[in-house]
């Protein structure tokens, strides 16, 4: 395994004329992204709007039909995997049931043998703490919350000390306080080891709070870029249908 | 269905290739070998203690009534070892661990949980399929001895108890050990060898491909095992044609 150098910050992203299929159905439109290097991109849109195909795409889960994808300038084939450190924290969090905690977050390490077994406990403790769940290491993914399934995924994410996080909508399925806590921590995380964070999600609170920018996707294509500042301004009408839906109907009183 | 075929050779290919990384992937085989032996020896003993009897008493009485009730060992002893031993534990085992494999990795697949491994650059293959094809082609090939042994003391039991056949126990098993000798039990054994492989392959295989959420893992699991079962009798009729001629 190629293994890039540890001290290293994020990394550029450039999606160029990506298309994708399903079943002979668009599903990615020629999209055509740049993503700078340490900042956290949200990519907000409604549901089965692409947003999940598209980051696949990025990690390499899933194949163009045509165009690309390059992270610091290569394209991200099974050739360069490994060239960068990569991770992905999934919308279920993707965490192996059949393993504890501890066993998941130490995962990376023992399956490709980087560190000593107690030098791999200290990590998984260390990296468990971070995200507030000191201790837990013992239990198995099926006794935790949603909330903390995801920051067990976080944790996980973080042991590859990753150039480029992405995050499959974070926030979904959780209490409005946790989704505080996890937003609080992509802005500490990305502070901290300076990756490059990528968001797909359609919680409209949570793009503002957390992207230096954004990107609207609406059936597979592109339809407005910029800082939340310009989103917001943004006269797009699928962007204004977006940005402004909100429950009108009040229940009545008697 | 070429499309299947094609897909299955690839990822046997790919399960070769990973080979090398056996000894890495040793706690993971032990615990499946665990598994496969925990959930199937006690029923593999009972299904080929009633097949050894159920050979002795269609077989036993025809042949006494033709004065050749001496011969029923060798028959039982033989049909066990080369035929009815490897395929009905196959067949067995196909149902109870190909049955499990697909559903495991189908969930797996479903929950994402592959994929998590594909970001961490864990090869699926070495991780999952590895260890399953490897468990399954030791324990198939051990259960069958342990099954062969018990169709022929079934089938002793039979004889021996049934007053239409009326052969003692000691006829039975002099007629079994001249009729059978170890290249009979290894043919057995080469079956289920192969036998094991397609069904790993195959159950690793539906588990991988599966899409959708409950409803695609259910269809796995039942694509897995009625691919088995075909593949594990058309096999069985190319091996023994094969293997006839090492007779």
């Amino acid at each position: 395994m190629n293994l890039a150098p540890r001290n290293s910050n994020g990394v550029s992203v450039d999606v160029r004329g990506l298309w994708k299929h399903f079943n002979g159905q668009p599903v990615l439109h020629g999209i055509d992204l740049h993503v700078n290097p340490g900042e956290i991109f949200v990519i907000m849109g409604p549901s089965g709007s692409g947003k999940t195909v598209l980051l696949k795409h990025v990690i390499g889960l899933e194949k163009p039909d045509e165009g690309e994808v390059l992270i610091e300038s290569e394209p991200v084939s099974p050739e360069t995997a490994g060239k960068h450190r990569l991770a992905m924290v999934f919308q279920t969090g993707g965490l192996l049931n059949s393993l504890t905690v501890g066993e998941n977050v130490g995962l990376y390490m023992s399956e490709h043998r980087l560190k000593p077994a107690n030098e791999i406990s200290r990590i998984v403790a260390e990296k468990l703490e971070l995200v507030g769940l000191k201790g837990i290491e013992a239990r198995f993914p099926s006794e935790l919350s949603g909330g903390m399934k995801k920051r067990v995924a976080i944790a996980r994410a973080l042991v590859i000390e990753p150039q480029l996080l992405l995050y499959d909508e974070p926030t979904s399925e959780l209490d409005p306080l946790m989704a505080v806590t996890i937003a609080e921590e992509i802005l500490n995380l990305n502070r901290r080891i300076g990756a490059t964070s990528i968001v797909v999600t359609h919680d409209r609170d949570l793009a503002f709070a957390v992207a230096d920018r954004i990107a609207i996707i609406d059936e597979g294509q592109i339809v407005a870029v910029g800082t939340p500042e310009e989103v917001r301004a943004n006269p797009h009408a699928v962007v204004r249908r977006f940005l402004s839906a909100d429950l009108k109907q009040e229940r009545k009183i008697e | 269905m070429f499309q299947n075929i094609g897909e299955l050779v690839v990822l046997f290919w790919l399960t070769l290739q990973a080979f090398p990384a056996t000894w890495r992937q040793r706690r993971k085989i032990f615990d499946q070998l665990f598994d496969i032996g925990n959930a199937s020896l006690l029923m593999a003993c009972i299904l080929s203690l009633f097949i050894g009897g159920v050979l002795a008493l269609q077989t036993g009485p025809v042949l006494a009534q033709r004065g050749l009730s001496n011969s029923i060992g060798g028959i039982v002893g033989l049909s066990m070892c080369k035929e009815l031993g490897p395929v009905m534990m196959a067949v067995l085992i196909a149902g109870r661990i190909g049955s499990a494999i697909a559903a495991e990795i189908g969930s797996m697949r479903v929950y994402q949980e592959v994929d998590a491994l594909q970001t961490m650059n864990i090869n699926p293959i070495q991780y999952l399929v590895l260890p399953r094809v490897l468990a399954i082609s030791v324990a198939l090939p051990t259960l069958v001895v342990f099954a062969i042994m018990v169709g022929w003391f079934g089938g002793a039991i039979v004889c021996t108890y049934n007053r239409d056949i009326g052969i003692s126990l000691e006829g039975y098993f002099n007629n079994l050990r001249q009729v059978v000798g170890f290249k009979d039990v290894l043919n057995g054994l080469i079956k289920s060898f192969v036998f094991a492989v397609s069904i790993g392959v195959v159950s690793c295989h539906q588990g991988l491909k599966t899409i959708g959420g409950p409803r695609g893992i259910g269809r796995s699991v039942t694509k897995a095992v009625v691919n088995s079962i075909v593949f594990i009798l058309i096999l069985d009729y190319f091996l023994t044609r094969i293997l006839l001629h090492f007779d």
